[in-house]
């Protein structure tokens, strides 16, 4: 098949098993009718059938829903959050500030990039260690290749417990689900980064709310894509602020916040 | 926990001195030390304009002429390209000028075609330079992605995935710059353009030839990435703003095969 053919080949009517809406008649998800199938379903249910294509018991699904719930911080600092206050702040809609905070939830100190991260690594040194590798030794390698370990120091907190966890593993409890091996783990490479690095990383929530999903089978791509509403609730109250304070008295700076260290005054010479 | 962070803003770009009665308006506002308003302003272009902000300096001439023909082969990839599709997919539905280029940013944001794949084949040349042999090698196994969200593409960057020969544009492009700016980085890729693509297997693409040339004038990948997601805009804003005067039914709606139907499977 020459390269153009691919293209040809995919040309006419789209091949698709996730879905399609039949206008005034019925809507195909995943191939179950919508409108019956899940005709009492919570929207966590259809969310996380819509990621794995598999139902998930009511339980599973309150932990999960329960981890959304944890860490939506309504608090406008945060830097996904202030860029939908600012966008309050500055009379834009609603859609475009949440649209911007979440792809800003992928940050490199918090959400999607320490998530991910945790994922990767947790997957990959489950399987070392299911292969007989030494912990000590996995952990010791993967501070060879990175810098720091995705999931562990917090950028706001550096020196205090997440707060989150806590409160996570009792649903967990209540709930009746078991630590499993990825969220175990997680708390074992806890303890192994202290005695390596020689000072305390204490686990962030990037690592449990990775490691639970990863122990129902997900994989990263879809701890990832769980994820994705998590901060949401959280930054409606900063939009909702902003539009109430005068416009543009959201986070408002004078000019002399600008630290200027660069180069002198010059002139533009023709 | 805002006792360890900063109560300013640090920059070496940006200067502003209050105005004498208003803290919070500025009176003159500089970039990389130029008075924007009281000097720039009808003197400098839009490109060197460009230029200043992004490294702090005027370009050099041939940097100048090297962004201002990118700044035209970049602007309008054209209606059929995902970035431009999806701008017009907002606005011919009636979404916001915002949702339009919102859009248009996050489809051609990717490794497959987008600005990411600049950004991966600038680094190519950080890692390369203009060593064939450490560029078939780096082809052949591009380093994974990261962060990990991003999707692997499965074909080089800078070379076109589905490409059967080199695309006309791309080598108009190509020559062009060549011509108009040269540098050595643009005679290289010219002249082993065939052994890479058959190394690739597929042709080169103009993604490849914008990371040359970014590459050339002193860019860094991640401001290469940058410098592309804005100058592909104009076009996805053109042709949105088209597509609002038409009705939604004059646009591809398309058509779905749908593969696991319920009701195909019951019983007539």
């Amino acid at each position: 098949m020459s390269k153009n053919a691919i293209l040809e080949q995919y040309e006419g009517a789209l091949p698709t098993s996730v879905g399609k809406c039949f206008p005034s008649e019925r809507t195909v998800f995943r191939g179950l009718d919508l409108h019956s199938e899940f005709k009492d379903a919570d929207w966590i249910e259809l969310y996380i059938f819509s990621i794995v294509g598999r139902r998930l018991p009511a339980s599973q699904l309150k932990v999960l829903q329960s981890v959304w719930v944890y860490t939506s911080y309504p608090d406008a600092r945060l830097w996904c959050n202030r860029v939908v206050a600012l966008t309050g702040s500055t009379r834009g809609t609603g859609a475009q500030g949440l649209g911007a905070g979440l792809a800003a939830s992928e940050a490199a100190i918090f959400g999607r990039q320490p998530e991910i991260g945790a994922a990767d690594f947790l997957v990959r040194a489950k399987a070392e260690l299911d292969a007989g590798k030494d912990l000590e030794q996995i952990v010791r390698e993967e501070l060879k290749r990175h810098p720091r370990i995705m999931g562990y120091g917090r950028p706001v907190a550096a020196e205090y417990a997440d707060e989150r966890i806590a409160v996570t593993l009792a649903m967990m409890e209540r709930e009746g689900m078991a630590i499993g091996p990825h969220l175990a783990l997680a708390f074992a490479i806890e303890d192994m980064l202290e005695k390596v690095a020689g000072r305390r990383l204490p686990m962030t929530y990037s690592s449990v709310v990775v490691a639970i999903p990863l122990d129902l089978g997900f994989s990263p791509l879809e701890c990832y894509l769980y994820m994705q509403p998590s901060f949401v609730a959280g930054m409606i109250p900063c939009y909702l602020e902003a539009l109430e304070r005068p416009a543009g008295a959201t986070f408002a700076l004078r000019c002399d916040r600008i630290n200027y260290t660069g180069a002198a005054p010059r002139r533009w010479e023709e | 926990m805002s006792d360890n962070f900063s109560t300013t803003i640090h920059s070496r770009l940006w200067h502003e001195e209050p105005c004498a009665n208003d803290p919070f308006a500025a009176d003159v506002c500089r970039a990389g030390g130029y008075d924007v308003y009281g000097d720039l302003l009808g003197k400098v272009s839009y490109i060197d304009y460009l230029y200043l902000l992004f490294k702090g300096e005027r370009p050099t001439a041939p940097q100048s002429r090297t962004l201002g023909l990118l700044a035209v082969a970049l602007a309008n990839p054209g209606p059929r390209d995902p970035s431009v599709h999806a701008a017009m997919a907002a606005s011919v539905t009636g979404n916001p000028a915002s949702s339009a280029l919102m859009a248009a940013v996050a489809a051609g944001a990717g490794a497959g075609g987008g600005a990411r794949e600049v950004l991966l084949a600038m680094r190519a040349w950080a890692a390369c330079g203009t060593d064939l042999a450490a560029w078939c090698e780096h082809l052949a196994n591009p380093p994974a992605p990261r962060p990990a969200f991003w999707p692997a593409t499965g074909h080089a960057p800078g070379f076109a995935e589905h490409g059967v020969t080199c695309a006309k544009p791309v080598l108009q492009l190509l020559a062009c710059l060549r011509d108009q700016a040269p540098s050595p980085q643009l005679d290289w890729l010219a002249d082993k353009r065939a052994a890479l693509e058959a190394s690739t297997g597929i042709p080169l693409a103009q993604n490849g030839v914008v990371a040359a040339a970014l590459h050339g004038i002193g860019l860094l990948p991640d401001e290469g990435e940058m410098l592309t997601l804005l100058l592909r805009l104009p076009g996805a804003a053109a042709h949105a703003l088209e597509q609002t005067r038409h009705s939604f039914r004059q646009f591809p709606f398309f058509e779905l095969d749908l593969q696991n139907d319920p009701a195909a499977r019951e019983p007539a």
